[in-house]
């Protein structure tokens, strides 16, 4: 059993982390303080509940994610999950995969972090639907294991897998597009070899709801 | 025979087989033996190996941007209501929820 007079000193270098997670969640400021502070609080209030020597980061997601759900969802419904549309793996690679390396002298990683702004990255997280957009959140940002998203979010491991294949791949037309709109794909020469940028225009395998997500 | 590997064939099968894992590669949330398979692909094969440091690239340049900075009024306001709740704990009974009797 932990001791609320550690609470402090164990929980509030986590802020950053949970203060990012709670912007993209509620997608404004002010209800992003809001809730990392009943968070907090919340937290101090159970943590005689908190087994020591568990996972405290995950611990304090959970009531982050619970609070989140509970309070401050209803307010701005988004998109359900069957108006994502059906993605193709690979989608951004099979488009701009290559262009990153044309750069000689830089690392293909500088080339990609300049590609997109961090607005339009934020944007796109922001954009997709919530149980998407939370398990996206949970496993690229804060790099936690389907183990703990599924104990976070309460649900099986295998809905975790499907939210993040399919919210990955919808994550990932959101990037393009917005390379697109500012003409990025647009090179004159593209990069020979593995034919990676070919315009890719082949028939979704299927449209419209789906039962990935059980 | 059993010691003859041949690495080449039925290469494109092999591709396919480590792309439709790449998440949980890339994920770590492979089995050892799964893992050492698609590893060793890897090793021999650039289309693939490409396919996966764009992904795995493209989750660095995500994840870092969208790291926040804490607003310092926010950090100050929670650590006085902490500060509060600790030093109301300590007086008596808090109205912060049920605490065991006698505490």
């Amino acid at each position: 059993m932990a001791d609320q007079a550690t609470f402090a000193d164990e929980a509030m270098e986590y802020m950053p982390a949970l203060y990012s997670a709670a912007l993209r969640m509620t997608r404004n400021p002010a209800d992003a303080e809001d809730l990392v502070q009943e968070t907090y609080l919340k937290a101090y209030r159970g943590f005689g509940g908190f087994r020591e020597g568990t996972n405290l980061k995950a611990w304090l997601y959970r009531i982050l994610t619970n609070t989140f759900i509970n309070s401050y969802r209803a307010k701005k419904r988004r998109p359900d999950e069957t108006e994502l549309d059906e993605v193709e793996d690979l989608y951004l690679y099979r488009r701009l995969g290559g262009l990153e390396a044309a750069q000689v002298g830089r690392s293909a990683e500088d080339e990609l972090m300049d590609w997109f702004t961090d607005a339009e990255v934020k944007d796109a997280v922001e954009d997709l639907p919530e149980n998407f957009r939370l398990a996206v959140l949970l496993a690229d940002v804060e790099g936690f294991s389907y183990k703990e998203i599924a104990e976070i979010l309460d649900i099986p491991i295998g809905t975790v897998m499907s939210r993040l294949h399919r919210g990955r791949k919808a994550l990932q037309k959101e990037l393009y597009d917005y390379a697109s709109q500012r003409g990025l794909t647009d090179r004159p020469e593209g990069p020979d070899g593995a034919g990676a940028t070919e315009p890719v225009d082949r028939q979704p395998a299927r449209t419209g709801p789906t039962a990935h997500d059980v | 025979m059993a010691e003859h590997h041949d690495h080449d064939h039925d290469h494109a099968t092999d591709c396919e087989a480590a792309l439709a894992e790449i998440y949980t590669f890339l994920d770590g949330e492979l089995t050892q033996e799964k893992r050492v398979l698609i590893a060793h692909h890897l090793e021999g094969c650039n289309p693939c190996i490409e396919a996966f440091d764009f992904e795995a690239e493209l989750r660095i340049v995500i994840s870092t941007k969208c790291r926040e900075e804490v607003p310092e009024s926010l950090r100050v306001r929670i650590a006085q209501k902490l500060t509060m709740l600790a030093q109301t704990d300590q007086i008596g009974d808090g109205d912060e929820g049920p605490r065991p009797v006698g505490a």
